[in-house]
């Protein structure tokens, strides 16, 4: 009886803390869309709580400027977000197993060094990565931008720890017993595990690519291969006077979208997760 | 891989025509506006893609614009790029052309450098063919052996313009001659900056619209050539001490703290108690015309307490182009001609580079009248200003001077540093920006 | 078929399995960190577009960065690290706990679930844009107040050190909670429910369950979340940057090391820029190994303390 008040309770105040931290979060994405809803005139008058009707009007601005790619942008976002998320989460969980089920002789050596590299700051090694890309032929390419995120030490030492807590060494045994193969192993068995734990670290790759400006805008030069958040920087450059305050929000906006379609999707599977547990043991 | 395909093509392209002239002329710049007046006012031009990145001139050579944002200093990092490859490109990936902002030709224009070619080598004679702009602006383009090399369509002397309903308010008139007494001087300028306080409003929004008068008039540059010594002119601490001052009197609104940025912005709206702004011609036509929500003629324009110049975009011949012969076509049409200039001001309200043109403008009501203004013809104001300016000597360090010592003292005017404290940020602040700077040295 | 003999040798497929990673690794990170730390020994920057040095000037880097403010850039960054991080993983896990637990009726999770992680979709100079809008001293957030009656006079936020320090951690909690519930949701849904059903049946209630069982289980995932946390936190750069205009104002009160970094990297000093990356790369080796050595210690996965607690909450 006690513990079903007390959970009474408890559930009464997860709500208000939970709609409390909600109201926070949508706050500014509503701020976001209602300066998208406004003219520039109108944004530069001051902070308006209800929308404008300049919507269409913005949406029209930003879709129908020749000079201003945006499918093309979105569709180099996609491309960018998607690759990298894929090849990322997969090669991330490959070396994390090959780390955590086999003993070889390096694989101290080698955890160590990838738990050293992950302290790296980006930023350090921008500006040689710009020479050696050049160097590679790579500038001006998407390509760049999707492979070295195979090699991401912060993805892998979660898919590690994640394997830690959910993959017994059992489980592996008993696949080879059956006959399975190595690499059909982790194809078929270790991967359904993982999914959870690739589902969310694909939607924070794919999210952080998305939103990735430093590198992308070393790399890219030509128009047609423009990300979207150089395009927004390329919109704000456009005429430092009078640049359209409406057209840029819009443009944020617009390039939320696909992200949120994503995290939809994706965070389908980490729910899955819960029956995925189920069947493990 | 990248440079193999198109020598390919220049090879084949060689072939067909006589001309030793390149097929691709790449224009390095950071928005629209110098492909939008090419267009306009460039006989050759036939056509722009449809995205705007590529424009056919008529003998069938294509401009290809290269198009960087300012923003982070992405575009000069871009162009320092291409500019150090310069020598290995091939002939199509040469930079041709490319564009400077005043706060940072000087580091282009540098004789030592020799990346934007001298206009005599192009066949520009700047005695004869530019005799018609205003000194002030070939002084800005040429290096420090008084070689131009660069040139401009557009000039950016600077007025002062103001509300006229709080003019009306306070001094009984709103008549540009009547009101331009009034601040004919900064001592004046002062005394009615009280006038005003004492009928609730502010002169002017913040310290940094002052900034560029006191900037532009001092007496040495920031760093003399050939020396890595800073040197701090007294007008920019007179800059500092006034600044102090009217701020605690009053005459500033305290709550906008520099330039572009929201409050800026807001104070330039109707519900604002800033009488006056100090602006060139873009600063009129843009910025506050996009920030102001009232009507048509509320704002006036007059002269400003001393001449100043803010911005204008330099265009330069890339050393190593292999299109000589365009460039310096270009560059023609576009800064020398004046009656391609008059129709750039027409159209998009630039103060364009021929005296004698502008001298037209000041007195042809008609064609340049602004409806903003209430049927005002700012060149009447602006020609004045343009020919009596001098403009400061300029360094390869103007740029980070000029907005780090803003940011510097910004926080000695709030108070939240002391006024030493100010000068040791800055030349922290400097030294990060240049590495090779040796000394600061502050006037007496 | 091999299968039959048990003695087989798997070593090659630990090693063909962590290849690509090291290739990848080795020419887009390896190389160019060479050349940083190579660069570090350097006196090599720009002046204007003329190219100063490389000379090897040995240690002159790393010793005029010790004279200079780093360390008190690194005190800025700690104590914004500190302000978004500390309510982020209380929240964080918080979230996460009720989440996955089936007792809480908590009604639209899905919707929650959803709405926490916005703000992170934003991108953060976006994200700042909006914040330095709202805070402005003519912003709304100070007509809201005013209209209250809570305050008299405009505060001016981004103008003093505590309000721009505790603008810059708000923003960092708002921007990362929602990942961070993500992160360990996933991990919690890892755990086995039949422990929380045994602990069920033997009567544990719900704190003692999250602090005897949760916790330990979860205890990799918090390793990494305050590993990365804290990689994070030292690379902040963008919320601070575009708040403060890359000035870190008021007089350099938030500005953080790679605020401090991005200031040379701008006039190209590859020289100086080097050194700082290496004193980085130090410092948070030495943090990163501290906080792995106590979440890991003889217990890799926390999962031999969880089962001894939980058996000793069954035998009470």
């Amino acid at each position: 009886m006690k513990s079903k008040m007390s959970n009474t309770f408890r559930t009464a105040f997860a709500h208000v803390v939970l709609i409390l931290l909600s109201f926070l979060c949508l706050f500014f994405f509503y701020i976001l869309f209602v300066n998208a809803t406004r003219s520039h005139a109108d944004l530069q008058k001051g902070f308006s709580a209800r929308p404008g009707s300049y919507l269409l009007e913005n949406f029209k601005n930003v879709a129908n400027d020749g000079t201003f790619p945006m499918i093309r942008g979105i569709l180099n976002s996609l491309i960018v977000s998607g690759c990298s998320a894929a090849i990322c989460t997969y090669f991330s969980a490959l070396t994390a197993y090959g780390l955590y089920a086999y003993n070889f002789k390096v694989k101290k050596i080698a955890f160590t060094f990838i738990m050293a590299i992950l302290v790296m700051p980006t930023q350090v090694t921008a500006m040689g990565f710009l020479r050696l890309i050049t160097k590679m032929g790579m500038y001006d390419s998407l390509l760049p931008l999707i492979i070295p995120s195979i090699a991401s030490p912060a993805v892998f030492y979660f898919m590690y720890s994640y394997l830690q807590s959910s993959l017994p060494l059992s489980l592996i045994e008993a696949a080879r017993i059956d006959g399975s193969g190595e690499f059909h192993t982790f194809n078929r068995i270790v991967i359904p595990i993982m999914k959870p734990a690739i589902a969310v670290q694909a939607i924070f790759t794919f999210v952080g690519c998305w939103n990735n400006y430093f590198v992308p805008a070393l790399v890219i030069q030509s128009k047609d291969k423009m990300t979207v958040p150089i395009l927004i920087a390329t919109l704000r450059g456009a005429d430092f006077m009078s640049f359209d305050m409406g057209k840029i929000y819009m443009m944020i906006l617009v390039a939320i979208v696909p992200i949120i379609i994503v995290y939809l999707l994706l965070s389908k599977f980490i729910i899955a997760g819960v029956t995925l547990g189920g069947v493990k043991e | 891989m990248r440079e193999r395909m198109p020598r390919r093509m220049r090879g084949g392209s060689d072939a067909a025509s006589d001309a030793d002239e390149g097929k691709v002329i790449n224009i390095y710049c950071w928005n629209n506006e110098f492909r939008e007046r090419v267009e306009e006012v460039y006989p050759e031009v036939k056509e722009t893609s449809k995205d705007g990145t590529v424009t056919t001139l008529n003998d069938g050579t294509e401009i290809h614009w290269i198009i960087n944002p300012n923003q982070d200093g992405v575009y000069q990092q871009k162009l320092d790029e291409a500019l150090m490859n310069q020598a290995d490109a091939s002939a199509d990936d040469k930079v041709d052309i490319f564009l400077t902002e005043v706060d940072y030709v000087n580091k282009y224009t540098d004789a030592e450098a020799d990346v934007a070619m001298p206009l005599k080598d192009l066949g520009i004679d700047p005695e004869t063919d530019l005799a018609d702009q205003y000194s002030f602006t070939k002084v800005t383009a040429s290096d420090v052996n008084g070689v131009q090399r660069g040139s401009t369509w557009q000039c950016c002397p600077g007025l002062l313009v103001y509300r006229r309903d709080i003019a009306k308010d306070v001094f009984g008139t709103d008549d540009p001659e009547k009101v331009g007494e009034k601040v004919k001087d900064w001592d004046t300028l002062k005394a009615t900056a009280e006038e005003l306080k004492a009928k609730g409003y502010f002169t002017f929004s913040s310290y940094a619209d002052t900034f560029r008068l006191y900037g532009n008039s001092i007496a040495q540059s920031w760093v003399s050539p050939g020396e890595t010594v800073i040197r701090v002119d007294q007008k920019i601490m007179d800059w500092v001490s006034d600044s102090k001052e009217w701020l605690d009197a009053g005459y500033f609104d305290k709550n906008v703290k520099g330039q572009w940025n929201d409050d800026w912005n807001k104070a330039m709206g109707s519900a604002s108690k800033v009488f006056a702004f100090l602006f060139p011609a873009w600063g009129i036509d843009f910025t506050l015309k996009d920030n102001w929500d009232g009507g048509d003629g509320t704002w006036a324009v007059t002269n400003p307490p001393q001449e100043y110049n803010w911005g204008g975009s330099y265009i330069h011949a890339c050393t190593g182009t292999d299109n000589p012969k365009h460039a310096k076509d270009i560059i023609l049409a576009l800064t020398a001609n004046k009656d391609n200039l008059l129709k750039i001001s027409q159209k998009y309200s630039d103060f364009t580079n021929t005296q004698s043109g502008m001298q037209e403008a000041a007195v042809h009501d008609k064609e340049f009248s602004s409806d903003f203004l209430g049927g005002q013809n700012a060149f009447t104001y602006f020609s004045p200003v343009a020919e009596s300016i001098q403009i400061a000597p300029l360094s390869a360090y103007d740029q980070g001077c000029v907005e780090l010592i803003q940011n510097s003292f910004s926080d000695y005017f709030q108070g939240q540093v002391d006024f030493e404290k100010a000068k040791a940020n800055f030349e922290t602040a400097i030294i990060e920006r240049y590495p090779d700077i040796t000394e600061i040295q502050w006037p007496e | 078929m091999k299968q039959k003999n048990k003695k087989i040798d798997y070593s090659k497929w630990g090693y063909l399995f962590i290849l690509p990673f090291f290739v990848s690794f080795f020419i887009f990170s390896f190389i160019p960190l060479v050349d940083t730390i190579r660069y570090s020994f350097f006196e090599y920057y720009r002046s204007g577009i003329k190219e100063v040095g490389p000379n090897f000037i040995g240690m002159a880097n790393y010793i005029s960065l010790l004279g200079s403010d780093m360390l008190k850039y690194a005190g800025n960054t700690l104590i914004l690290w500190i302000i978004g991080f500390i309510p982020q993983i209380v929240i964080a896990l918080l979230l996460a706990s009720w989440f996955v637990d089936a007792r809480l009726k908590i009604r639209g999770t899905q919707f929650f679930k959803v709405v926490i992680y916005l703000p992170n979709l934003i991108m953060a100079s976006a994200f700042a844009m909006l914040f330095f809008t709202m805070f402005s001293t003519n912003g709304p957030i100070n007509s809201i107040l005013m209209s209250l009656g809570w305050i008299s006079e405009r505060i001016d936020f981004l103008g003093s050190v505590f309000g721009t320090r505790a603008l810059v951690g708000f923003m960092n909690f708002l921007m990362w909670f929602g990942n961070t519930t993500i992160m360990l949701m996933a991990a919690i849904m890892g755990i086995s429910p039949d422990i929380f059903e045994a602990s069920e049946i033997d009567g544990c209630n719900s704190v003692h369950r999250f602090f005897y069982i949760t916790l330990p289980l979860i205890r990799p995932i918090l390793a990494y979340t305050l590993i990365t946390s804290i990689i994070g936190g030292l690379q902040m750069f963008d919320v601070p940057q575009i708040l403060t205009n890359g000035q870190g104002t008021p007089d350099r009160t938030s500005m953080t090391l790679i605020m401090f970094l991005n200031s040379h990297l701008k006039s190209r000093n590859y020289g100086m820029a080097g050194a700082l990356s290496v004193y980085l790369f130090i410092v948070s080796g030495i943090l990163c190994f501290f906080v792995y050595r106590m979440t890991n210690d003889n217990d890799p996965d926390g999962s031999k303390a969880a089962a001894k607690r939980a058996r000793k909450q069954r035998r009470k």
